[in-house]
């Protein structure tokens, strides 16, 4: 009882299997957006053989009421087969995939790459006056790579959003 | 414009269940016990007119406007506990009928809506009658479908009707293109298997009961609260849940939406409770140190102030739908299924416990008092000419009907003489009871009444209704007309919104702004107009034999039933204000305070 009076705010990352049907994804947006409730991170891709099953995953934060108003809707929508919420169910892992341009001269261009370096980047594209580096990693550590571009000629970036899952043996 | 495709010799050998898209779609209706489709004509849907057209097995009733082909769809399910289903056209046929859909859908009826659809090389061009059908309606329906293929067709359709009946039921739409319907589809059978993905629980968790009982066997002031989730589990819920109240001797209340599902004769039933819900009702659910909730889910009606209610109180809450469990209200012990089932397992569970059944002959003692204020008191002056209160006309409806003896079914349309009628109109049995809750959707009721009519053509079927609600849907008179269907509207013609005019009272200052019921028809002529009998009851002793007359007519009838304009529904319970700070009314000495009723607050006036 004292979960749902419980009112501090927590993040939650629930993953759920859909059919992979039109429309899949404005049902689970529009049950946020009718709702009021808060989308942090989306992502959305097919994850059988054969294109009829997708992964859709949703970092969101809300109360333990809330977050579990959620999962229940998004249980009773027809096209989803399982929802889970990996906040909850132990450990797992959380990646996003970042694409950062920078576009500088001389020593900051340097600068970038050594940050880029420091930080376990890749450089996929390269010109004497820009760089393009590729990080794929937790959110949280995207925006300290971020930030550490900023005064270095960011200029550009584009994030995938979460894609996540429960560590050891166990899915969805 | 249209052909029909019947077998023609070009069909593949290879594919010999094949036939025109209307026709599969007609077949797989028929398959899933399809009777009757309250619908509206319109280009994209000509040819599955011209499939029915060719057919005797399901019957077309042709309303007046497609929101009423919803509401009477509603009606018809409501009434038989079947599918409702619903043919209109695209574009300005699917938007009329969206007030409908999200009517069924926050009242958890079980429809299923065909749209139809421009052709799909048409879809997003801005084509004529085109709409974004199932855009607009996601959020109204419990799930839509748009059929892009011919081969998913029948599928779609046997998995539409399995949805909208299934879990907690709605309203499911069908947007058919109209080269679906021309072209040949095959047909398939109802699916045996499962539904891949939509599996609602039905039976109830068996430790959940376990924790049920030993909570309900330690109460010592308990009450049952039920919703229309009773009704939607159908016969055998009522029917355990009878046995569960009688068997328990707890006191039992019921929100709009569950009335009947108890019979309201018996001495154990407390009333309505909510907000305009009877004083014992709301006093015993504020007091009680056990509440056990069957299918209904803590609506903002009836919880009033959500940190002021049942304060005390250990909660058990059975749902089919789990998003409803802890969602306004926490609840304790947590029952995901049916309702009927649960019930079910609750009297074996209640039986087999070693534990006694509680004392509560002191808790009984407080309702007997509580019941004895006597708040739905009114006074109805006896003297010849004298003005009929609007209490005493349901009072004697109710009356009237019940000595008659027929098989009824009442609806209503929105206001107060909804709830009047849910106050004074005592319901025995499931189904009987057809009225717009979640939505409130003035307009409900003479559709709705005509839907349960073509589901049970020799009932009485009655619309109780206001004069100003009527109005909303009232071309349905020539529906009825056209199909001989004898529903009685009977107007409580307050000439006010009476409703909107009371909250003006009791929370804007008396300042009725907008809120008379100017040029009002003259409901007589206008149902001469209609092909019906019109009847007037302008003073008391016109009131019996008006309605006398009307429940004999054979005929269609509006009853214009002239009543006290000044007349407030209570009690009432203010929005955003507490259980215990209900207002009783004149009868009782309420006065206002300020211009505003007790228990009022500037919070709860930003509420509904
Ligand atoms: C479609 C719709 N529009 C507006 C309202 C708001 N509303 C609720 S009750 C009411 C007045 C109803 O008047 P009437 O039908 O005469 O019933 P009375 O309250 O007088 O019995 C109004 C306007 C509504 N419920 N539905
Ligand atoms: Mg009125």
């Amino acid at each position: 009882m004292n979960a749902i009076t419980d009112q501090t705010i927590r993040s939650a990352t629930i993953s759920c299997l859909v059919d992979n049907e039109a429309g899949v994804l404005a049902r689970v947006i529009g049950l946020f957006s009718g709702r009021g409730y808060n989308i942090d991170s989306l992502t959305v891709a097919p994850v059988d053989d054969g294109r009829g099953r997708s992964r859709i995953n949703v970092v969101t934060s809300g109360t333990a009421m809330v977050i579990e108003q959620i999962k229940a809707q998004l249980d009773r929508l027809v096209p989803v087969y399982r929802v889970g919420d990996l906040t909850m169910s132990g450990p797992h892992l959380a990646r996003e995939l970042a694409l950062v341009k920078v576009v500088a001269s001389g020593q900051t261009l340097v600068d970038a790459l050594l940050e880029a370096g420091r930080h376990g980047a890749r450089v996929v594209d390269a010109t004497v006056a820009s760089f393009i580096f590729e990080l794929s990693e937790s959110t949280d550590r995207i925006d300290i790579f971020i930030a550490a571009l900023r005064p270095l000629g960011l200029a550009e970036i584009s994030r995938t959003g979460v894609a996540a899952m429960a560590c050891g043996p166990d899915t969805i | 414009m249209t052909q029909t495709m019947t077998a023609p010799a070009t069909t593949a050998p290879t594919a010999p269940d094949t036939a025109a898209g209307a026709e599969i779609l007609l077949r797989a209706l028929k398959d899933q016990g399809v009777e009757v489709i309250f619908g509206y004509p319109g280009g994209a849907v000509l040819p599955i007119y011209d499939a029915i057209f060719q057919q005797n097995a399901i019957r077309h009733i042709l309303v007046r406007h497609e929101q009423a082909a919803v509401h009477a769809a509603e009606g018809y399910a409501r009434s038989t506990g079947k599918v409702g289903v619903v043919l209109v056209t695209s574009g300005p046929g699917a938007t009329n009928a969206v007030t409908g859909l999200v009517d069924a859908l926050m009242d958890s009826i079980p429809v299923v809506c065909l749209t139809g659809q421009v052709p799909t090389h048409l879809i997003g061009n801005d084509a004529f009658q085109e709409a974004d059908t199932t855009g607009i309606t996601r959020p109204a329906t419990k799930h839509n479908y748009l059929v892009k293929r011919s081969e998913d067709l029948a599928r779609v359709v046997h998995e539409a009707f399995y949805v909208a009946r299934s879990g907690r039921p709605g309203p499911v739409v069908i947007d058919l293109p109209k080269d679906i319907l021309i072209g040949q589809a095959p047909y398939t059978e109802k699916p045996e298997q499962p539904h891949r993905s939509y599996r609602p629980a039905t039976a109830p968790q068996p430790e959940q009961i376990g924790r049920a009982i030993a909570l309900l066997k330690s109460a010592t002031r308990p009450i049952i609260y039920v919703g229309g989730g009773v009704i939607n589990s159908g016969d055998r819920a009522a029917e355990a849940l009878t046995r569960f109240v009688r068997k328990t001797g707890f006191p039992c209340t019921s929100t709009l939406m569950g009335l009947g599902a108890f019979p309201s004769s018996d001495s154990q039933f407390l009333g309505m409770l909510g907000m305009h819900g009877t004083y014992e009702a709301n006093l015993a659910m504020h007091g009680c140190d056990v509440m056990l909730n069957v299918g209904a889910r803590f609506d903002d009606r009836v919880t009033g102030r959500l940190n002021a209610f049942s304060p005390d109180s250990r909660k058990i809450h059975i749902d089919i739908d789990p998003s409803s469990i802890n969602k306004n209200v926490a609840v304790e012990v947590p029952v995901i299924g049916d309702a009927g089932m649960a019930l079910e397992a609750l009297i074996e569970a209640w039986d087999n416990a070693p534990t006694r059944a509680p004392d509560i002959a002191s808790w009984w003692a407080q309702i007997r008092g509580w019941q004895a204020i006597d708040c739905l008191k009114f006074t109805q002056t006896k003297a010849k000419g004298g003005i009929i209160k609007p209490q005493h006309a349901v009072k004697r409806l109710y009356e009237i009907t019940r000595d008659l003896g027929r098989e009824t079914y009442i609806s209503t349309e929105v206001g107060q003489h909804q709830m009047w009628a849910a106050q004074y109109i005592r319901f025995e049995k499931p189904n009987r009871w057809l009225t717009s809750g979640g939505l409130g959707t003035m307009g409900y009721g003479l559709p709705a009444a005509m839907g349960a009519q073509v589901a049970h053509p020799d009932a009485l079927c009655i619309d109780v209704a206001g004069e100003a609600s009527i109005l909303m849907n009232i071309q349905e008179m020539a529906t009825l007309a056209q199909y001989r269907l004898p529903v009685k509207v009977f107007i409580l013609n307050n000439q006010y919104m009476g409703m909107v005019r009371q909250w003006q009272e009791l929370l804007h200052g008396s300042r009725y702004s907008e809120s008379y019921s100017e040029a009002l028809p003259d409901f007589v002529k206008l149902a001469d107009s209609f092909h019906a009998v019109g009847m007037r009851a302008t003073c008391i002793d016109e009131l019996d034999d008006v309605i006398h007359a009307m429940l004999a007519e054979p005929r269609a009838v509006i009853a214009d039933i002239c009543v006290d304009q000044k007349e407030n529904c209570f009690p009432m319970i203010p929005s955003g204000a507490a259980h215990n700070d209900m207002i009783l009314g004149p009868e009782h000495g309420t006065a206002l305070q300020d211009g505003r009723a007790a228990g009022l607050t500037d919070e709860g006036l930003v509420l509904v």
